[in-house]
């Protein structure tokens, strides 16, 4: 029986091209878990390592780990790819009766870097949003649309930013960036 | 486009993020069965669709995906507030 | 003909351009307009309705005649362009419009001689009337060829368009004098700012300055000064030969950028023009004024012209556009032009002030210069066809009588009519209007929106005063106010004007004088219209047309309200005004549709076997954004070879088929199955953990919105599939029960569709053939029965294996995290291909499940059945007290006994398949009118039964078991036996093995 476990194939193998002024990389794999719920936010956030951060649209990170608010009772957990199943036992074991979900999807999506001072310019050929520093300063996240994609925009530095987008979405998106 | 204050992003937002539900405070019986066929009817098929402010559904589909409510004058297409789904509709001060 | 020096285009740089078929030259610097004009062409186009010959009016946005369309092969052509804006580049090849067969000699001119009235007002409503069945014979046909103006591109475009949203604290539509000073009181704050201008060089006006200066900088000077500080500004975005085009809610702009427009060889890798979609705090309106023409007969001959036009001809471009000028003026600006024509080298023959007594410091200057100026003058006639030869002069009486005069032999007549500021944005705004009676404009009024007009477009028209008004509004729009005074001289301001026909002392049934060059719309026209009962402006554009379409009524606005003014006795301002609609000027469909056309045109979702099916041979079909396979020929195969041969292997051995478009949806929480209850028709609470349910989801008028299998992975955990279509759908049905009706519940929903791969094995062998690849779940037919789900991995790869069917066989449904997808799919292809194992596509598991008598909604239903209809009435849970939809079933509509059921329906000929959509009636050949009892919902040749078979909707079909009803066709009606929707292992033996 062949072990598959390292044949992986992921909708990123082809990033538009760098053009001065900004340049794409695929974020490597990881896991992504869903935390659902509000009763148990604070006791999950210990459990996890990072505060599941309060405020709309923030994101917090600590070590190899990051919390991204997504709405009022729903955040996206970053952590490594190994770890999917330590972390889901962690949050589990931290909430005892309390209720709440994780749902695992780390597959569903993927993640793409745009880093230089046009990243701004490119992402807002098909995101609606003020992407200037005060109005989206660097920690904020959210999901959006990217044209006719819905995607979760986080930016990461005052020119970097990551798009996570559903996968079958990726080649779409990358396309227009490509031409914008 | 217009652009909505989300109650729960806190922030305005691009009408093209959001997805309009119809009208609010439609209120489904705790109990339909109870309800007669005539009055179960209307609750399906009928609402007030009027000339000027209308208290409506929205959701935030591609944000923090949350269904609220806004008070929105149909004729102008202003915006006068937008408030949490359960929250009672609020007076507007004239 | 070229000036020896001055304006700001290079004489040393020759570029070669055609039109009509011949090769001029210009200069680079040179709009295709100026570089014509410098060639001495100033026939450049045929009117809309009488093909008048028609040459420049305007040099910039306004103008309304010179249309051309510009070609550079292979579907790069665009119509209707401007000549005043299209900018010269070495190759141009640019053609006339609106002729036949030739400019200079166009037949269709005599409409031009057609007895009065036949092309008037309201000619569309009049003429055209009947015989009703003339209007496609006759009338459209001739309508087409005589009006069009430009033709649309035949080929695709080849070009591609981008979008961009932008936000910034201050957007100035115009970069003239006002402009640029806003912008910089803006741009030294350090606020974002965007400065717009619809033309290639930014300056506006002041770059047709002879003599202004400001600041004691010559006018091109300050411009260039000015321009450079905003440049080195990060904070400042400078976009020419962008037309801001749009204002809508909330100070929301489209400005189209054009590109590459102006370029000889474009690169194709760059977009051609970007559509700018902005959101601005606050906008600065600083679009400036329209000079207006003048009324008078045959004021529409070619050489005749907006005074500004040929001082910005001669000043900007170093073109003179005649030799001997009759300057025609009502505003002290004209002088100004007579000026500046006469430093050019055009002797001015006269210039004919319609006013009594003319004064001003451009009327002193030009008297200064011992130019001839005849006041109380009007010109009452143009001799000269494809260009003007002379005009007569009338002398203008008191009381406004006119007595004939001289002639005067000329080739360029200019119209300096007064100024009409350029509103249409702000109108578009939703402000309102104000009327300033003394000076007979309209200014902005009423805002309703963060915006402030500062300049001519306001009103202020004298330069110093403009530039000052913009340095104030700039500073105010970022919350800085404070003002600064500009120093200016030599600029002469707008003073004056006139609305409305000029006097004249000719016939008025023998005189055309224009108001809307573009529309063909003359003063009589417009009088015509009063007296046929017209009196609101609104009316009046619509029967006119003057005003509308492409041209908005630029030029010709002002005085098309003032004559039907004077003819309905009745102040400008009772008339109304016409709304101004965007978009100021065209905007390329390109432009619009942006990233989205072609293969961008919608998001193409593939799945993660998608490059395994394709570089197998699959055709696909389109489902939704999805690419699926549809099926997969072999050599030689059509299509119904395929699906027989896959079908064949399904039943007999196994099929491999990708089902990873099923919407997945992943429910969590302690109250995941009460939430499963008040959603589904079917019970919940005790599906035991590791089992499968079919669940069937009513909107909540009771009608079948989605079906799918879900599977009870823990007490508190659902996994949920949908439909490939209704995946979206669903979950925001769910979210929005659960956010606005159920929010007691705890429980929370996830789309997992896109996170699993799924990979169907349907057949007998299906067992055998996964058994050695899978690991932690014992397969066994006892162990893990028909509808269950268990957990474990596959070739090492965590997976969710359910056992289930849509084919009626026994089954697997193999999930695994999305990446693995591609791998396990092959693993388990090369495994199973010793035991015959097939992949199949969607046409086949179409028919597989059609022999089982399997639904698909959206197929076998609309949106208008209901579970009883479908024979489904198994899937409620009767003991159930609410569930969305359930009270909506007890309806009496829905409750009638001669609703449309689902039944199969069995051709008398096997061999005939019958066309889906297909109507049934009782006779084979009903009359006319008959009303069909229901149609045909699925129809397939089933290769496992040797014969076709299809399922219907037909009213009381539950009554009509074994009845022979018809399917009416062209050639004759088809005979059909009602029978129940199964057709294939009814008992359902094969799906338990
Ligand atoms: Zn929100």
């Amino acid at each position: 029986m062949p072990d598959l476990t390292r044949s992986r194939l992921t909708p990123l193998s082809s990033l538009p091209p760098a053009v001065p002024g900004v340049s794409y990389s695929a974020a490597p794999a990881i896991a992504r878990l869903l935390y659902r719920g509000s009763d148990g936010a604070v006791a999950a956030g210990a459990a996890f390592g990072v505060a599941l951060p309060t405020q709309p649209c923030s994101s917090a990170i600590a070590g190899d780990r990051a919390t991204l608010w997504l709405g009022p009772d729903e955040w996206l957990l970053l952590a490594p790819e190994y770890e999917t199943l330590a972390v889901q036992q962690a949050i589990a074991a931290a909430l005892p009766g309390i209720a709440h979900a994780v749902v695992d999807i780390s597959h569903r999506q993927v993640g793409l870097r745009l880093d230089g001072p046009r990243a701004a310019a490119v992402l807002n050929a098909g995101v609606p949003l003020d992407l200037s520093l005060k109005a989206f300063p660097v920690g904020m996240v959210t999901r959006t649309i990217f044209e006719k994609a819905e995607i979760i925009l986080w930016r990461t530095g005052p020119v970097a930013f990551r798009v996570e987008v559903w996968r079958s979405f990726a080649p779409y998106v990358m396309a227009i960036m490509a031409v914008a | 486009m217009l652009l909505i204050r989300c109650p729960y992003c806190e922030m305005e937002r691009p009408e093209l993020e959001f997805r309009y539900g119809g009208e609010a405070h439609v209120v489904r019986a705790a109990e339909p069965e109870t309800i007669g066929d005539e009055a179960w009817g209307q609750f399906l098929y009928l609402r007030s669709n009027p000339k000027g402010l209308h208290a409506e559904r929205w959701r935030h589909t591609n944000g923090c995906g949350r269904f609220f409510n806004c008070l929105r004058d149909t004729v102008t297409d202003r915006i006068f507030v937008t408030y949490k789904a359960g929250e009672p509709r609020p007076e507007l001060a004239s | 003909m070229r000036t020896g020096n001055g304006g700001r285009v290079d004489r040393s740089r020759r570029i070669n351009f055609s039109f009509d078929g011949r090769a001029y030259q210009g200069c680079a610097g040179d709009t295709l307009a100026s570089a014509l004009l410098a060639n001495g062409v100033h026939l450049v186009g045929r009117s809309f309705k009488y093909h008048r010959p028609r040459g420049f009016v305007a040099a910039g946005s306004e103008e309304p005649n010179a249309l051309v369309d510009i070609d550079r092969g292979n579907g790069r052509s665009a119509p209707n362009l401007r000549a005043t804006q299209v900018e010269l580049y070495e190759g141009l090849v640019a053609k006339s419009q609106n002729r036949w067969p030739s400019l200079a000699f166009d037949l269709q001119a005599l409409n031009d001689l057609a007895p009065a009235g036949l092309f008037g007002a309201g000619f569309y409503y009049k003429t055209f009337m009947s015989p009703r069945g003339a209007w496609h014979r006759l009338y459209e046909p001739f309508i087409r060829r005589v009006a069009g103006l430009g033709h649309a591109p035949k080929l695709p475009d080849p070009d591609h368009y981008s979008q961009r949203y932008a936000h910034c604290d201050v957007l100035v539509v115009g970069a003239g004098a006002t402009g640029l000073a806003a912008a910089l009181a803006a741009g030294e704050t350090g606020a974002a700012v965007i400065l717009a201008d619809e033309q290639a060089e930014m300056g506006g006006g002041l770059l047709d300055e002879r003599t202004a200066s400001i600041d004691g900088l010559s006018a091109a000077n300050w411009v260039g000064a000015t321009l450079a500080r905003l440049a080195a500004m990060p904070n400042v975005t400078l976009l020419p030969r962008t037309q801001a085009f749009g204002y809508y809610a909330q100070n929301f702009l489209g400005l189209a950028e054009k590109l590459t427009e102006h370029l000889a060889a474009p690169d194709k890798s760059q977009p051609r023009e970007r559509l700018w979609k902005v959101r601005a705090r606050q906008v600065l309106l600083a679009t400036g004024a329209i000079e207006r023409p003048l009324v008078f007969p045959d004021n529409d001959r070619p050489g005749v012209m907006l005074a500004s036009a040929a001082r910005t001809f001669a000043n900007r471009y170093g073109v003179r556009p005649g030799e001997r000028a009759v300057v025609f003026v009502a505003d002290d600006t004209g002088y100004g032009a007579a000026l500046d024509l006469h430093a050019a080298g055009t002797e001015i023959a006269v210039i004919a002030d319609l006013r009594t007594a003319p004064s001003g410091p451009g009327f002193e200057a030009a008297s200064g210069t011992g130019l001839r100026i005849m006041p109380a003058t009007v010109v009452t006639g143009v001799s000269g066809n494809l260009r003007v030869s002379g005009v007569t002069l009338g002398s203008l009486a008191a009381d406004g009588t006119v007595r004939g005069g001289e002639k005067i032999v000329c080739d360029l007549v200019l119209m300096a009519g007064g100024w009409t500021p350029a509103v249409h944005l702000f109108s578009q705004s939703r402000g309102k209007l104000a009327y300033d009676s003394e000076r007979q404009i309209y200014l902005p009024g009423t805002y309703a929106q963060a915006a402030q007009s500062a300049g001519a477009c306001n009103g202020t028209f004298e330069l110093a005063q403009a530039i000052a008004e913009g340095h104030a509004a700039g500073a105010v729009a970022v919350g800085t106010p404070g003002t600064r005074s500009f120093a200016v001289t030599g600029a002469i301001a707008p003073a004056g004007g006139f609305h409305g026909a000029v006097p004249h002392d000719r016939n008025p049934e023998q005189v055309k004088a224009f108001v809307d060059f573009q529309n063909d719309v003359t003063a009589k026209d417009i009088k015509l219209a009063v007296r046929e009962g017209m009196h609101s402006i609104e009316h009046i554009k619509r029967y006119t047309t003057t005003g509308m379409a492409t041209d908005q009524g630029k030029t010709s606005n002002m005085n098309g309200l003032a004559i039907a003014s004077a003819a309905l006795d009745k102040p400008i301002p009772d008339i109304g005004l016409t709304t101004f609609r965007p978009p100021f000027t065209p905007v390329t469909f390109g432009t619009l549709a942006g990233h989205s056309r072609g293969a961008l045109l919608d998001p193409v979702r593939q799945t993660p076997m998608h490059g395994w099916a394709a570089a197998n041979g699959a055709k696909f079909e389109d489902v939704g954004q999805w690419k699926r396979a549809w099926y997969f020929p072999k050599p030689g195969e059509d299509m119904h070879a395929a699906v027989n041969r896959e079908c064949r292997a399904a039943r007999s051995a196994a099929g491999l088929f990708d089902a990873t478009t099923l919407g997945k949806i992943e429910i969590v929480g302690p109250d995941a199955a009460e939430f499963m209850e008040r959603l589904y028709t079917n019970p919940w609470h005790k599906l035991g953990i590791g089992r499968c349910r079919y669940g069937l989801m009513l909107n909540e008028a009771g009608f079948v919105m989605d079906d799918g299998v879900i599977g009870r992975l823990a007490a508190d955990s659902f996994h949920v599939t949908t439909t490939t279509g209704g995946a979206t759908r669903v979950l925001a049905h769910m979210e929005d029960y659960l956010q606005t009706e159920f929010p007691e519940l705890k429980v929370w929903l996830t789309s997992t569709t896109e996170q699993w791969a799924v990979i169907a094995i349907q057949g007998p062998k299906a067992r055998e053939i996964i058994a050695p690849l899978v690991e932690g779940i014992d397969l066994a037919a006892e162990t893990m029965p028909h509808m269950s789900v268990r957990e474990g991995s596959i070739c090492g790869v965590p997976t969710r294996l359910f056992r289930v069917s849509f084919t009626g066989e026994l089954g697997f449904e193999i999930n695994v995290p999305a990446d693995h997808g591609r791998a396990v799919w092959e693993a388990v292809h090369e495994a199973g291909v010793p035991h015959g194992l097939t992949p199949y596509g969607t046409e086949t598991m179409h028919v597989l499940r059609a022999e089982k008598g399997y639904i698909i909604v959206g197929q076998e239903t609309d949106g208008t059945v209901t579970p009883s209809d479908l024979g489904l009435d198994w899937a409620i849970g009767k003991a159930k007290k609410d569930f969305v939809g359930k009270r909506s079933l007890k309806r009496p509509d829905l409750v009638k006994t001669d609703r449309k059921h689902l039944v199969g329906l069995l051709t008398a000929d096997p061999k005939v398949v019958l066309e889906e959509g297909a109507q049934i009636t009782v006779e084979a050949s009903p009359a006319t009118g008959t009303p069909a009892l229901g149609h045909v919902t699925s129809s397939y040749w089933s290769e496992t039964l040797g014969r076709s078979i299809a399922m219907a909707l037909v009213a009381g079909g539950k009554g009509r078991m074994g009845a022979t009803l018809h399917v009416p066709m062209p050639d004759g009606g088809i005979a059909v036996t009602v029978t129940e929707p199964v057709f294939f292992d009814k008992e359902g033996g094969r799906i338990n093995a």
